[in-house]
């Protein structure tokens, strides 16, 4: 066994990973709220990656704010998107919400490919985290393991802010029954709002993260999509803690099938996912209603 | 000519006036225009038979009704084209008949989930003095875990601390135990001593007749009659009709 194969493997896996978890935990605590699968979300993770690129090319706004600016101006986008289409959703069949973002998903990224081709445009490592660090069994850029850190933390306080706070017992009260939480004297309509703006703003924090490592290109979004689709079903619809789980531990497995078995690393995630949905159809950690 | 059989002598203008309201849930019309009023420091009670429009009343009343029409007053203040969420900030609270414990809140967040509306709300000591039972369950997991009893006291319980001073209580006593119903009954009577103002629905006619200082009965989307609890005794034989029993 090669350990330095494997752990370049590994890392590789918890990098994918950490997209995984970021993009799954914002389509959660969508669906949760809006009840709405949104197709649009690799869109829009595209687009955190490409606002990142216009602030620096256009504004010469670096990395880290880039990593605030671009989470909140796609969230904007993202409220407008909600405002403007969404709401009108309410109450209607999942497929209709499904429908309309993967048509909204469509144009955008059709937009961005007319404008910008299908190739990358490159994205440099900010300077503080170039190079990297021998660890004797492998060598680790340190850009891969702060996207990792960094991941894992912002999960961490999602989960904390919707589990643990007195704002988050108000989405998952609304989740359950909004029409309860509004005659209490909460504005639900506006909640549900911010929480499509934040699940949004989370798809492009992953988008900004990522345009160091893999270009910012228009389908970087549709490609990365699909598997997290495949993760929010293992990992449960709406479970917050779930989607993050399994979203590390499936880049993981990914990552070491990479490295056992390379010819099924692209399938083991669906493999996976069959499984979950035979034997536990409502995913892993999922609430049985 | 209702009027006339309610309490003479109160000078304010009624804390809650109902008129003309109609309400519709999709293409049904529920409610043909009710018409009561609720003043300040009373219990008053709607009944009325399965499906006779007494929690849509509550209902359209807290604004959770979409089609609705006529007025709803409360304090003086318009509020039939309000939303639910404007209509509890000005002190209105509501107890749903499905009690609406949340499965994904454990107990302690059950209970602190409704925000302060006005300053005044009952402080966590005076609740658990009132329902002593949960505090002990207050560290329990989830809210939908505790008995019938208990999460119906939750129920009461949580919109006790937002300072709301008007209350409307869906079938408190729905599906308990009598000694549970005993207590929710002492329970109305001492809001009722300390101020609020309450709207009950009910079944339980005989539960009523303890806590309320009027009623109402609802028919087919109205207000067919009303009275005080002090003329219960010569209104018993129409009681007895209107309500099938």
């Amino acid at each position: 066994m090669n350990i330095q194969a494997l752990s370049a493997q590994l890392l590789v896996g918890l990098i994918n990973g950490s997209f995984y978890a970021l993009l799954s935990l914002g389509l959660a605590v969508i669906f949760g709220m809006l009840n709405v699968i949104n197709f649009a979300h690799g869109a829009l993770y595209m687009m955190g990656a490409f606002c990142a690129y216009f602030l620096l090319n256009l504004f010469g706004i670096g990395y880290w704010p880039a990593l605030i600016i671009a989470p909140i101006v796609v969230g904007l986008f993202g409220i407008l998107m909600e405002r403007s289409l969404l709401q009108w959703l309410t109450g209607l069949d999942h497929l209709y919400g499904l429908l309309l973002t993967f048509g909204v998903a469509l144009i955008l990224q059709g937009l961005f490919q007319n404008y910008f081709g299908s190739s990358g445009l490159p994205y440099a490592i900010p300077t503080e985290l170039q190079g990297g660090v021998n660890l004797g069994f492998m060598f680790l850029p340190i850009y891969r393991g702060w996207v990792v850190i960094f991941s894992l933390v912002v999960c961490l306080v999602t989960w904390y802010l919707i589990e643990r706070t007195q704002l988050g017992a108000y989405l998952r009260a609304a989740t359950e029954n909004p029409t309860l939480v509004r005659a209490f004297g909460i504005n639900v309509p506006r909640m549900i709002t911010l929480t499509f703006g934040f699940g949004v703003g989370l798809a492009a924090l992953a988008g900004v993260l990522s345009a160091p490592i893999n270009q910012v290109r228009p389908l970087m979004g549709a490609d990365l999509i699909i598997v997290v689709f495949a993760v929010v079903v293992i990992g449960g619809m709406g479970s917050i803690m779930g989607s993050i789980i399994t979203g590390f531990a499936l880049g993981v497995i990914e990552g070491l099938t990479k490295y056992f078995y390379p010819e099924a690393s692209n399938t083991v995630v669906f493999v996976f996912m069959v499984l979950v949905l035979l034997l536990k159809p409502t995913g892993l950690t999922g609430r049985a209603t | 000519m209702l009027e006339a059989r309610q309490h003479s002598g109160a000078s304010a203008s009624p804390l809650l006036e109902v008129a003309g309201l109609e309400a519709w849930y999709g293409e049904s019309h529920i409610l043909h225009g009710v018409d009561f009023q609720v003043r300040e420091g009373e219990v008053v009670t709607l009944l009325g038979r399965n499906g006779a429009g007494k929690t849509t009343t509550l209902k359209s009343i807290m604004g959770i009704i979409g089609k609705r029409r006529g007025s709803v007053k409360f304090e003086g203040r318009e509020i039939i084209r309000a939303s639910s969420d404007h209509i509890a900030r000005l002190g209105v609270a509501f107890c749903p008949e499905e009690r609406g414990i949340f499965a994904s809140l454990d107990v302690r967040e059950n209970l602190m989930l409704p925000p302060e509306v006005r300053p005044g709300g009952l402080s966590l000591d005076q609740i658990f003095d009132l329902f002593p039972n949960l505090k002990e369950r207050l560290s329990s997991s989830q809210g939908t875990k505790l008995s019938g009893g208990e999460q119906q006291m939750l129920a009461i319980a949580r919109i006790l601390r937002t300072g709301a001073r008007f209350l409307m209580l869906d079938e408190p006593t729905e599906g308990l135990a009598p000694v549970i119903i005993q207590q929710i009954g002492r329970t109305i009577a001492r809001l009722k001593s300390e101020g609020f103002t309450i709207l009950l629905v009910e079944q339980n006619f005989r539960f009523a007749s303890t806590v309320a200082d009027r009623f109402y009965i609802v028919e087919h989307g109205k207000i067919i009659d009303g009275f005080a609890n002090a003329d219960l005794g010569a209104n018993m034989d129409k009681l007895h009709t209107y309500l099938g029993v």
